[in-house]
């Protein structure tokens, strides 16, 4: 039986309109607690502007409703750095983090090699760990992932995906993340938010793997596994 | 003026808007001709004249999402345009304003500028992070609680309030070198940004004091001595970062 307790997040019958264009048209959909849900869409679907409603920096119709005490994490896709002399010591301090090696440490990254380095100058994978260390800084129980393996190189996207994993069992914490890669739907998440301005579909990840489900979100299979070697 | 010019142009460069401050000291010469014709302080016709520049930059910005260089470009010839006309048809010779002249600064003036000085960079330490966070990703500094439009505007209002009172001592055609030079030398050799911060407070104080003291020794104008210091330095740190690469 469903228990309405078990779910943080309610978005009901949710519309987001930007300069008179539709980018959301009646969403719903529901998160239960400590799991992960991918949001899986493609370009121009609205899987970003959900993220920036779901924190409140967009106007919108519909309802947004978080269960209980929550405290939301946010890791953007993009960040300009550029040339930017800032380390990654002074960023995490903009959020007061008091230890920065312990921060760093916790998403796996060496604390007194990395805190005296320029953000610019680290690699895709060291950045994307640097900025779920600001998302952690003060214990979220949500985490918002707008695409986790952006600029990551190929070795270094498993690692993070499985940080994330041990995270969210570790803290209890329940992960909504984008993403366009249907290995990390069927490997890393629980439930799937198929978008495309409305939902296409919305339900357990592993019938991701169903072809009826593939030909809804595709037109036709798609191939998801260890290619043969 | 060095110290404040260097702290403030310090954002301008990050937000690469480097050559605004330049502009902005040209936005400011229907002001300062409005000061010669009526006969009152040419910093207060400049500052009045920024400040409303400033907030039509801002409130532009925020309507059309231009870049504030494109609108500053556009209000900076416009403003040069109204401001020559003044100043032919009113017959006024600007060379002072145009030129500066520090042998003509009062102590009222000075401690005018030190004061000023002082404010802007306090009020400017206390939103440089916000400025940066916005300049990383909009997103992250809304998330975190910050209107990154009003940190923004009061940034703007500040740089007006340094480039005006810079004018009097640099004059208008030089003082934009005040908010871009130093930071950009700074930025040539900075790891961090508290690094970068002192560095661009301190490149413009060398500057502005060597300039000075050069102009006295040799007899020549300030204004032109202080950017040939300050771009000095900014060959010094080239040849540094080139080195070290």
């Amino acid at each position: 039986m469903d228990n309405d307790n078990d779910y943080i997040l309610k978005v009901s019958n949710l519309s987001v309109r930007i300069q008179n264009q539709a980018i959301l048209d009646n969403v719903n959909f529901k998160v239960r607690r400590g799991t992960t849900l991918a949001v899986l869409g493609p370009n121009g679907a609205g899987k970003t502007v959900l993220f920036r409603t779901l924190l409140n920096l967009v106007p919108y119709d519909g309802k947004v409703e978080w269960k209980g005490k929550v405290k939301i994490g946010y890791v953007p896709q993009n960040i300009a750095v550029g040339d930017i002399p800032i380390s990654v010591k002074e960023f995490l301090s903009f959020r007061d983090a008091s230890d920065v090696p312990s921060c760093l440490d916790a998403v796996r990254l060496d604390g007194k090699d990395v805190s005296g380095k320029r953000l610019g100058i680290l690699s895709g994978g060291q950045l994307r760990r640097v900025l779920i260390a600001w998302a952690l800084i003060d214990n979220p129980n949500v985490l918002l992932f707008d695409e986790p393996t952006t600029g990551v190189d190929i070795g270094g996207e498993e690692p993070i995906l499985v940080m994330l994993n041990e995270l969210k069992k570790s803290k209890n914490m329940t992960i909504l993340l984008i993403t366009h890669d249907v290995h990390i739907v069927n490997e890393y998440s629980d439930y799937l938010l198929a978008l495309n301005k409305c939902v296409n579909f919305f339900g357990e990840s592993k019938e991701i793997m169903n072809p009826t489900v593939q030909r809804t979100l595709y037109g036709e299979t798609v191939c998801v596994g260890a290619p043969q070697r | 003026m060095g110290v404040s010019g260097g702290y403030l142009g310090s954002l301008m460069v990050l937000k690469k808007m480097a050559l605004v401050g330049d502009a902005f000291s040209h936005v400011a010469l229907p002001g300062l001709a409005l000061g010669l014709l009526f006969h009152f302080p040419v910093f207060l016709g400049a500052f009045a004249v920024l400040f409303v520049s400033a907030v039509v930059v801002w409130q532009l910005g925020r309507v059309t999402k231009l870049s504030y260089e494109s609108i500053v470009g556009a209000t900076f010839t416009l403003a040069l345009a109204i401001g020559i006309l003044m100043v032919v048809n009113g017959q006024l010779d600007l060379l002072e304003a145009l030129f500066g002249d520090i042998t003509n600064v009062t102590l009222f003036d000075a401690t005018t500028a030190v004061a000023i000085s002082i404010v802007a960079i306090l009020l400017t330490k206390m939103i440089y992070k916000k400025l940066v966070l916005g300049m990383i990703s909009e997103e992250l500094a809304i998330s975190k609680g910050i209107s990154v439009s009003k940190t923004d505007l009061l940034y703007l209002l500040l740089v007006s309030l340094v480039v005006a009172t810079g004018i009097k001592i640099v004059g208008s055609l030089l003082v934009g070198f005040l908010v871009a030079v130093p930071a950009a030398s700074a930025k040539n050799i900075s790891s961090n940004l508290l690094k970068y911060s002192v560095m661009s407070s301190a490149f413009g104080a060398i500057s502005a004091s060597s300039g000075v003291l050069l102009s006295n020794y040799l007899n020549l104008q300030s204004g032109p001595m202080v950017v040939i210091s300050g771009i000095t330095v900014f060959a010094v740190t080239v040849a540094l970062r080139w080195k070290a690469k």
